[in-house]
């Protein structure tokens, strides 16, 4: 099989707009809710979702024909622990303050449900290839929600981006606050429904002759 | 009358499909209805075409918040002259409040009204009148110290996301105004609570005077949070104490809730359970020790009276059925109880009371519903027996 034949190339643009997991399926809308307060631990979030999507999409693809039907729902758990361990591993090395802003939600990632559904729904048919497209979509589909949300919640919540602050003191005196609902979860649902009416309005814009 | 219909069907081809000015229809039908009634009628079956209808409706809540707002307006001026240490006639001390507010309704109108044409010009619909009363409440209902644009985002947010995505007028669950204020009191609270937003501190035309940053003045129920109470009951009735603009006095809403009970327009029975329910519930905790307040003084401070007057009667989220007012009120007024005495962080309860049982109304509704439903089935069963 072609490296981008059509039905790769699918499975890994297909999640990002038309099947985007959060906009689409709205799947793990706990994590997008949690993490978003901030831009970098939503990056680095939204990159460990893509890792470990992809590399347990492989993993579970090639294992896909010697895992018994009846435990199979274990052993994908099992290789998505070690993966998810991994990565907190990783990220407490080479990250250490994210790791503490994501706390609990980077070992929750085993819980997401965005990762059991490929698992089961794509990589317990397919072969490597492109179970490791649909996974790299997947983790990317996620993240760029995530992205997005937490643009607009750290802009207008804390008036930073990335820790760095863009909106002038000169708006500040002249009244200008931050908005403090922008950092609980509640808003973030607000906007992560704003993004799912605008992707709908895009993809129906589109659709018109 | 003659006049204003010709002038309106002079005006109608332009506003027509293919007119002129065709952009701005809704807002021509929005007028021609405003002042007569509709030409519309229904095209088959028999009807009956009331006098009353949803515009008449709001006229009438507009015109029984009157009262409330021309005395919020007054006792602006009399939080600031009296903070100020100015001597000030009754006119004066009106003309200050009166120039203190009025920016806030034209902005709450302008805003508000203009997401509602907006929308009806996109769906090709009428507009929906449903702003008119909210348009007033948000302001009344709002610290005076509230800056403009904020009051601006917060009425744009509860318009479009509480009530235009809903379907719009009458199809929203929570109700609008409340939904503004929780807005800004969970995004800017520092603007909506605390000691130094309850007294306007600028001067305004030549009247008042600035007052320092650092004068602050508590509401009533924010002195109970950290001690005592020093306001007397008579002032808790006329409403001269620092609060939100419309809410103060009790007096001025009790001329508002006779005019909304005679007209039939508010339900009585939401009104009444509202208060029965808070006072009990007040009157446990004063026995119990918890709250200093006696339960008339509960009734009387905050946003108790103007919430169970204006809001939570709010026929399009209040429950619907008879008996289910009897519970929805009920859960009111215990609920705003509750948060003002179980909660330190919230002074007042009354919002938070109202919004979360528009969550539950539909469910009360649903409840009731079945309950006649299966009362019926049995009647039916014993008399075919």
């Amino acid at each position: 099989m072609a490296f981008l034949s059509k039905q790769n190339k699918e499975a890994l643009v297909e999640p990002l707009n038309r099947n985007n997991p959060i906009v689409a399926q709205v799947l793990g809308i706990c994590s997008a809710l949690a993490v978003t307060a901030q831009l970098k631990p939503a990056i680095v979030m939204g990159l460990s979702v893509t890792v470990i999507t992809a590399m347990a999409n492989v993993v579970i693809s090639l294992l896909r024909n010697t895992i018994p039907n009846r435990i199979r729902i274990i052993v994908q758990l099992v290789v998505v622990a070690a993966l998810v361990t991994i990565v907190s591993m990783v990220l407490k090395a080479f990250l250490y303050d994210v790791s503490v802003q994501l706390s609990v939600y980077v070992g929750l990632i085993i819980t997401n449900c965005i990762l059991m559904g490929r698992l089961e729904a794509f990589a317990m048919q397919q072969k490597v290839l492109p179970s490791l497209l649909d996974g790299i979509g997947n983790g990317l589909g996620y993240a760029w929600i995530l992205v997005v949300v937490a643009f607009f919640r750290e802009l207008l919540g804390n008036g930073t981006l990335l820790g760095y602050t863009v909106i002038p003191q000169g708006a500040y005196d002249l009244g200008y606050m931050n908005n403090g609902m922008m950092t609980m979860p509640a808003m973030a649902l607000i906007i992560v429904g704003c993004v799912i009416w605008a992707n709908c309005a895009f993809n129906n814009r589109k659709n018109k002759p | 009358m003659n006049f204003i219909k010709k002038t309106f069907d002079k005006a109608r081809p332009a506003f027509s499909e293919g007119g002129r000015l065709k952009s701005l229809r809704s807002v021509f039908e929005g007028f021609e209805s405003f002042l007569l009634v509709s030409n519309a009628t229904s095209r088959s079956g028999a009807s009956i075409h009331d006098a009353i209808d949803s515009k008449r409706i709001m006229s009438m809540v507009v015109i029984a918040l009157m009262p409330a707002m021309l005395f919020g307006m007054y006792n602006i001026g009399y939080q600031h002259y009296m903070a100020a240490g100015l001597q000030g006639g009754l006119m004066e001390m009106f003309a200050y409040g009166l120039l203190a507010l009025l920016p806030k309704i034209v902005v709450s109108y302008v805003v508000g009204l203009g997401i509602e044409f907006v929308v009806a010009q996109y769906k090709h619909e009428e507009i929906q009148e449903g702003y008119l009363v909210t348009g007033l409440i948000v302001p009344l209902i709002l610290p005076i110290n509230c800056p403009l644009w904020m009051m601006a985002v917060a009425i744009a947010f509860a318009v479009i996301f509480a009530k235009e995505i809903f379907g719009g007028t009458g199809m929203n669950i929570f109700n609008v105004a409340l939904v503004a204020r929780a807005f800004l009191f969970f995004s800017y609270s520092s603007k909506m609570t605390g000691d130094d937003v309850w007294v306007a501190k600028e001067s305004i035309m030549g009247l008042g005077k600035d007052l320092p940053d650092t004068f602050t003045c508590a509401t009533p129920l924010a002195e109970v949070g950290s001690g005592d109470v020093t306001t007397s009951l008579n002032d808790m009735i006329v409403g001269l104490i620092p609060g939100s603009v419309g809410e103060t006095s009790v007096v001025a809403i009790a001329l508002g809730a006779v005019l909304l009970l005679w007209t039939g327009i508010a339900s009585w029975k939401t009104m009444l359970s509202v208060f029965v329910g808070g006072g009990i519930t007040a009157a446990l905790f004063h026995a119990a020790g918890t709250s200093p307040l006696e339960w008339y003084e509960h009734l009387a401070l905050g946003g108790f009276c103007f919430g169970a007057v204006f809001m939570a009667t709010d026929p399009v989220t209040s429950a619907r059925t008879e008996g289910g007012k009897y519970i929805y009120g009920l859960l009111i007024g215990v609920i705003a109880v509750l948060v003002r005495v179980l909660n330190p962080g919230y002074p007042e309860g009354m919002m938070l009371a109202i919004l979360f049982m528009n969550l539950f109304a539909p469910l009360i509704d649903y409840c009731f519903v079945q309950r006649n439903i299966s009362h019926r089935m049995k009647r039916a069963k014993a008399n075919n027996r």
